[in-house]
């Protein structure tokens, strides 16, 4: 990345209270992106790449508490008052849920949609104008004027979700967060909707983070990628680098595991993803790790930048001058039993 | 780790076996829709779903079966209506000997030892109430099976067979305390526990993350090895179930489009249609952009299919025959105008009167031209629309386009319905590989001789056939 990113996250924590425990869902995450450029958020459920997301934008969840540097240009959004938030959200910041049903409202018509959020965010818009940018956006989505003046359930749900990313559009943000836009689509349309948003890039120069548990979206659709384990990056780097050489042992297990239509091998990572209430020592995928070491389990890895802007948290990456003598001998370790899994 | 089995012999029909375990003969399941209040009150039904439109298929002992299609192609209710879930309208299911459709419920339950399910959401199909050990005995003790220290044990084998060990320590639990992947080896070892032949399995690992989807789909082809069970594997997902599965039917709106042997079906897939599912998976691979040449639109409502080939609207290949109609119009300029300026769009737009003539699904349309627009002007743009893209499939369909005073009358080509073709091992129905249906295309193509212009204004239009070449 060249220019200056849009959005800097710097040592971000989020962190909420359950009866059970403080859940450490984001633990210590820094990440940058550019304006214009995609960026994929990948790891299994219950990683907290959801609350990555969300705590980004400043959305938590009840009970919960942010610490760390979210730096949109020139202000941290950690700490910011309620009100300057809500001010930021929808011009600059915007959010793209799963569930396109949920987020429309059932007894507006598209119009009504459009004109309210244009009229909330940019109140010296004319009727005209309101209308003109709506039409606009709506057609770059494949939405006909012709339906303008339709309710929600008219839609199929492919178009609903594509009324639902030219809604985030409309006000052009410069940062747009889409947490699994597509999870709940056809692979016909959800292949037609990522198209969409890998041509968002050119069209609206946004910085897009696009959170999701398929592997093979990212690599369609995304510059660059972020693997994510127990509330911690373990990798990031280019997208086809990320996928051609893993250099996390987390990153190329979750590879093999993904069945595609080249798979010719059934291959799954042992054990589960930790509780993050007391998540393991040391690198958290180390009981899963079939490479970890005896350094492993004893100290939390530290960043190491490889070639092409590539970061990695993992002993095996080094730095050896880091890690104790003997610390490289394998991990020794109990059996994982074979119902101890997600 | 598991490879994938080598496949006993040619499976190119199931028929390749002594018998068939299951075999469906013109299966029709159709769900009424109901009208409004004031219909309802007189008994009037608004019309009906096909949900699945006339299937005929065998399932072979032993045999993985893969039905694969998108939300709203039948799929599920095709696998529902083998149950004996929901009736079937019409057809024949015969499952290890017996007929199925028409046996009353207390037959079916007897028959239902023998034919399990396990459906898509773990967490939905275990009664959060009951702990595991009641959850999996349930079966054993609506059937009747065993004296309770019998059935304890059988729970505590069966647990053991889907991974679930020690046993003990899961039957006390209650759903809640377990993980998804968990869950589904415990509705696994419900389905497996009073020895079944027939197991549905619809969407079994589509909730699972991608890590756990391998471990599941393993127990299920080791089951399947253990104790000789025959699979109907219900998905939406090609890349498991190429895996997984023997054979695969390809189902788009209540029909199936092509079946055959797993291995030409990804290897060589016939129908445009499972080239396009086949082309639109994400796949893991650096070299891989995103796909451009994707059908488009969505799957129609079922309630209103489609006329001629159901598949034909989102079709790149379609052509003279495949069932082009008014819908098809309206489609064609809507797309347009999406990706126009607004006052673009309100000058074409204004050529015509009400579009919503186009919304009811004929071959035939009278589109009246807005106020003080002459016939002329609105066949003028239908002309030039053409010329934009003379390639686009939907002009193959167009018979004749009359231009008169204040209305443009459109007729298409009657749609033939297509028919299956066995094409190689497989059986696909398109048209593209019915030569009858070629014929015929080929014949209506040299009949439609440009410029012929009927009754109209003496603009030339830009297809002609005499009347009723159809």
């Amino acid at each position: 990345m060249t220019a200056a990113p849009v959005v800097s996250v710097r040592g971000l924590r989020v962190y909420y209270g359950t009866l059970r425990g403080t859940v450490r869902a984001v633990d210590g995450v820094s990440l940058d992106i550019g304006a214009g450029e995609v960026l994929g958020l990948v790891g299994e459920s219950g990683c907290g790449k959801s609350t990555l997301g969300r705590g980004i934008l400043g959305l938590l969840p009840d009970g919960a508490a942010s610490k760390g540097d979210v730096i949109y240009g020139g202000r941290n959004l950690v700490g910011m008052s309620e009100k300057d938030l809500r001010r930021l959200r929808g011009p600059d910041l915007g959010l793209i849920f799963q569930e396109p049903m949920t987020r429309l409202d059932p007894l507006m018509r598209i119009e009504d949609q459009f004109q309210e959020t244009l009229e909330q965010h940019e109140p010296g818009l004319s009727a005209r104008e309101v209308r003109k940018r709506s039409l606009e956006t709506l057609g770059r989505m494949g939405i006909p004027p012709t339906r303008f003046r339709q309710y929600p359930h008219e839609f199929s749900g492919g178009m609903r979700q594509r009324i639902m990313i030219a809604l985030a559009l409309v006000l052009r943000p410069k940062l747009l967060i889409a947490d699994e836009p597509t999870t709940s689509l056809d692979v016909i349309v959800e292949a037609q909707i990522l198209r969409i948003l890998a041509d968002l890039r050119r069209n609206f120069d946004t910085a897009l983070l696009l959170i999701t548990h398929n592997l093979g979206i990212v690599a369609e659709a995304c510059d660059r990628v972020a693997v994510m384990y127990a509330g911690k990056i373990v990798e990031e780097g280019l997208a086809g680098d990320v996928f051609a050489e893993p250099a996390h042992p987390y990153t190329r297990e979750l590879l093999r595991s993904t069945i595609s239509l080249d798979t010719k091998e059934l291959h799954s990572i042992p054990g589960a993803p930790p509780n993050l209430i007391t998540p393991p020592p040391g690198c958290r995928f180390h009981p899963r790790c079939p490479d970890a070491m005896a350094v492993c389990p004893t100290k939390e890895p530290v960043e190491q930048h490889l070639a092409h802007e590539r970061r990695v948290f993992c002993w095996l990456r080094g730095p050896e001058q880091a890690i104790p003598a003997g610390g490289t001998s394998p991990l020794e370790r109990e059996e994982i039993a074979v119902a101890e899994e997600a | 780790m598991q490879r994938k089995p080598e496949l006993a012999g040619g499976h190119a029909s199931p028929s390749a076996h002594d018998s068939a375990l299951v075999s469906i003969r013109g299966l029709k399941t159709y769900y009424s829709i109901r009208g409004s209040f004031a219909q309802r009150l007189i008994g009037r039904e608004a019309g009906h779903v096909k949900a699945v439109d006339d299937v005929s298929l065998d399932l072979g002992r032993g045999e993985v079966l893969g039905l694969v299609g998108e939300s709203g192609s039948g799929k599920t209710t095709l696998g529902r209506t083998l149950l004996g879930l929901v009736p079937a309208t019409e057809g024949s299911v015969v499952f290890d000997g017996r007929e199925i459709v028409g046996l009353r419920d207390r037959d079916l339950r007897e028959l239902r030892r023998k034919m399990q399910v396990v459906f898509q959401d773990p967490h939905a199909s275990l009664n959060p109430a009951m702990t595991i050990e009641q959850s999996v005995g349930h079966p054993l003790e609506i059937h009747k099976i065993g004296t309770s220290d019998e059935r304890r044990r059988r729970v505590a084998e069966t647990l053991d067979t889907v991974g679930l060990s020690p046993p003990e320590q899961f039957m006390v639990k209650y759903p809640s305390d377990l993980s998804g992947g968990q869950k589904q080896r415990a509705v696994i070892a419900r389905a497996i526990i009073l020895n079944p032949v027939l197991l549905v399995a619809d969407e079994p690992v589509s909730m699972l993350d991608m890590s756990v989807r391998a471990k599941i789909l393993e127990l299920m082809l080791e089951l399947k090895r253990e104790f000789d069970l025959t699979y109907l594997y219900i998905t939406h997902d090609l890349a498991t179930a190429k895996f997984f599965c023997d054979r695969i039917a390809i189902m788009y709106l209540g029909r199936i489009v092509e079946i055959g042997p797993s291995r030409a079906i990804y290897e060589n897939p016939r129908h445009p249609y499972t080239k396009a599912l086949l082309r639109a998976i994400p796949e893991p691979d650096p070299r891989r952009k995103v796909p451009r040449d994707l059908p488009r639109g969505e799957v129609p409502d079922a309630a209103r299919p489609p006329l001629g080939c159901s598949f034909h609207p989102r079709c790149g290949q379609a052509f003279e025959v495949c069932g082009w109609e008014t819908r098809d119009l309206r489609d064609l300029l809507e797309q347009r105008w999406a990706h126009q300026v607004e006052e673009q769009y309100e000058a074409e737009r204004a050529l015509f009167d009400d579009i919503s003539v186009l919304d009811s699904s004929a071959v035939h349309a009278r589109l009246r031209t807005g106020r003080g627009v002459p016939g002329a002007a609105l066949a003028g743009l239908l002309g030039s629309i053409r010329d934009e893209n003379p390639s686009e499939p939907f002009w193959t369909g167009v018979e004749q386009v009359a231009t008169e005073t204040d209305a443009v009358d459109i007729r298409w080509r009657e749609p033939l319905s297509p028919r299956a073709t066995g094409v190689g091992d497989v059986q696909v129905e398109c048209h593209l590989y019915d030569d009858a249906a070629l014929e015929e295309a080929a014949r209506r193509r040299e009949e439609g001789s440009p410029h012929t212009t009927v009754g109209g204004t003496g603009t030339p239009t830009r297809q002609g056939a005499p009347e009723g070449s159809a």
